[in-house]
């Protein structure tokens, strides 16, 4: 891998006991649409390094191009120029090793599958055997507070309780990268908290890497080692917080009562702020 | 009161009209009026009918005055057929009109009161409505001497059903089971697999639309002769019909149906590393069901009109459209209604058969779903 380039906003992971190794590695991506009036920059010169183990947040205004950001990674959407690694391979070909588990900003569920099936649908294309994804499945379930709801049909269970089927659906094939968009948006707060509180232990127990895109500034601060605060027209990284010097990376929610967790905030609040005075 | 009462609503009050019917002549006897105390059967069929309206209250659920008020309905529909058996005209019979009037009229509370209900007795509905409008048939032709060249009653079309159960059964077996079912299987796949293919070569989808819309204009009593001359009497040049005139509406629902995954489904699978032909399978095909299932019905009627047009421009001496070309010659129009009341039932047992499989398959779909 080439030497790291000093790029204004890459920033070289903290360093632990073990040497960290970059599981993805952004470089000076730049993506334009080409709508069909005018161009539209959803991402500008966006340069960023993810650690194994790291927990990312992307924040910012809407339609700062966080979405495009973790389509790019996930090779959904191709960059106009820079480059993107993903555990050292082309995006492409991590997409094809099933390197990441996505969570889309909608559920994406199949109206035809009953629940437990479309979480066992990444399962079947692996060719998993049918018992196991069975059980699986209902674990993931267990997981997300929907035991009990295997045999319904997406379209009998609340935007929610959907959007929880998509997040068992992305844990189920266990990748090591999480990507997830906006996953506890349209849940009520004490389920958010309470998911919350299992995504860090599961983070914490299998040392996945995770993007996790959100709204919430508490959200992001409890969750993240590192928060990236972006701006919109064009799309790029604002502010990169650390969140790993301040906070144990064990964490409960009375945390977010602490001095420390309020200065976070506080530092994010201002980041978005600033980048919403571009807005005009 | 009980809460299946308080459900019902009161019975409007045009079925009453039926009281009027003793003012007017109710048959005519060797060219006398006859009028309704002077015909005793009449006259007890039309008083169990005033007498169920009157006692409609007193079951104590829906069900219960529906099942009454049917059998002053029935009473009234006997009337007309009795009379007719024992040689009364009923042509002038006002007061015996003004009675089945009112009597289809209570008809209507009875179906309306047993689509209220629930439980089976719900689906006797709509076979009462159709029973309705046979025995309306049978009266009316019968009543008025229409003549049976222009539309025979249909006790008559039941009769030559049997006289001819042989022969009509030869001609089902020829146009539906022979010709139909193989040119449908043709055409519907042939749409399917040319659809797939012109999903994966887009030239091709732009090419074959245009020619599609071409296709369904040009009028099956035009390419029939040709097809006969190109393949010959027997059931080949119907199959040929009939794939010419299912094949394009089966490639454009099959190709609306590829179409209709959203991005978000796809990205999921391309997410997986999952290729063509598995998004094909897990993805893209259970989206299009539902439209195969229109594809499919639409052309299920489509193939059993085209199969018996095309055996009116020649075909071995057997089938349903031969048979009503032949009959409708000889002036036998009994036997051509019973042919059509065959093609009739066929076509709608073919089309509910579909609509039952989709329901099955598609219970997903938006507009299928029971919660
Ligand atoms: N397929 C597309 N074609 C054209 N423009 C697009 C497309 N997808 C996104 N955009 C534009 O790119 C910009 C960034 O979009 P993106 O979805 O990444 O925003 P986001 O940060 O995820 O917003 P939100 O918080 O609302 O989800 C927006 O201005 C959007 O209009
Ligand atoms: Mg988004």
């Amino acid at each position: 891998m080439p030497a790291a380039q000093p790029a204004p906003l890459t920033l070289v992971p903290p360093a632990a006991d073990t040497a960290p190794r970059t599981i993805v590695d952004i470089r000076n991506l730049t993506l334009t649409y080409q709508a069909a009036d005018h161009p539209v920059y959803a991402l500008s010169d966006v340069s960023l390094s993810i650690a194994k183990g790291d927990f990312i947040s992307l924040i910012g205004p809407s339609g700062c191009g966080k979405t495009t950001l973790m389509r790019v990674v996930a090779d959904l959407e191709q960059p106009t120029s820079g480059e993107v690694t993903v555990n050292g391979m082309t995006p492409e070909q991590a997409r094809l090793k099933r390197a990441y588990g996505y969570v889309f900003q909608a559920p994406a569920l199949y109206p035809w599958r009953t629940v437990e099936r479309n979480v066992m649908l990444p399962l079947e294309i692996m060719g998993m055997p049918k018992a196991d994804r069975q059980q699986r499945a209902r674990e993931q379930l267990d997981l997300v507070g929907l035991s009990g709801f295997e045999r319904k049909f997406p379209w009998q269970l609340s935007g929610g309780m959907q959007q929880r089927v998509s997040i068992a659906r992305a844990l189920a094939f266990d990748p090591d990268l999480l990507l997830m968009d906006e996953p506890f948006g349209a849940l009520d707060e004490i389920t958010r908290d309470h998911l919350n509180l299992q995504l860090t232990r599961l983070w914490l127990s299998t040392r996945k890497t995770c993007i996790f895109v959100t709204h919430s500034i508490a959200e992001a601060v409890f969750l993240s080692t590192r928060i990236v605060v972006m701006s919109p027209r064009p799309g790029r990284i604002l502010d990169v917080i650390d969140c790993d010097r301040d906070l144990p990376r064990e964490r409960t929610l009375d945390i977010r009562e602490s001095p420390e967790f309020q200065r976070i905030a506080h530092r994010v609040r201002e980041g978005l702020m600033e980048g919403h005075s571009y807005d005009d | 009161m009980s809460r299946s009462n308080m459900a019902r609503p009161a019975m409007a009050p045009w079925p009453l009209v039926m009281l009027a019917a003793p003012l007017l002549p109710f048959a005519m006897l060797d060219g006398a009026a006859l009028y309704l105390p002077q015909i005793p059967v009449a006259l007890a069929l039309f008083a169990l009918s005033v007498a169920t309206i009157l006692a409609r209250r007193l079951p104590a659920s829906a069900l219960g005055e529906a099942v009454l008020l049917l059998v002053g309905v029935a009473a009234a529909y006997a009337a007309p057929l009795v009379l007719l058996n024992q040689g009364h005209a009923l042509a002038q019979a006002g007061g015996l009109w003004l009675y089945l009037a009112g009597a289809t009229l209570l008809l209507w509370r009875v179906l309306a009161l047993l689509a209220g209900v629930t439980g089976p007795a719900r689906l006797a509905g709509p076979a009462l409505f159709g029973m309705a409008l046979v025995l309306l048939w049978e009266i009316l032709t019968r009543g008025f001497q229409v003549p049976t060249i222009l539309l025979p009653p249909p006790s008559l079309v039941a009769t030559a059903f049997a006289a001819n159960a042989a022969d009509l059964w030869d001609d089902f077996r020829q146009t539906v089971l022979i010709s139909v079912l193989r040119g449908y299987l043709i055409g519907c796949g042939a749409g399917f697999l040319v659809a797939i293919l012109a999903d994966r070569v887009p030239f091709l989808a732009r090419g074959l639309l245009p020619l599609g819309n071409l296709a369904s204009a040009v009028p099956v009593v035009g390419i029939a002769p040709i097809m006969v001359m190109w393949f010959g009497f027997d059931w080949q040049s119907k199959a040929a019909v009939i794939v010419v005139m299912t094949f394009f509406p089966m490639l454009i629902n099959t190709l609306a149906g590829l179409q209709s995954a959203e991005r978000i489904q796809l990205d999921l699978m391309r997410s997986y590393g999952a290729g063509y032909w598995r998004t094909l399978a897990m993805l893209r095909l259970p989206c299009a069901l539902p439209f195969l299932f229109n594809g499919l019905k639409i052309n299920s009627t489509l193939a059993l009109i085209g199969a018996i047009v095309a055996e009116f421009f020649g075909t071995p001496v057997v089938g349903m459209g031969f048979r009503i070309s032949t009959q409708v010659a000889r002036m036998n129009l009994d036997i051509v209604w019973a042919t059509i009341a065959v093609a009739a039932l066929t076509g709608s047992l073919l089309y509910g058969a579909l609509a039952l499989a989709e329901r099955h398959v598609t219970a997903w779909h938006p507009s299928l779903r029971k919660r």
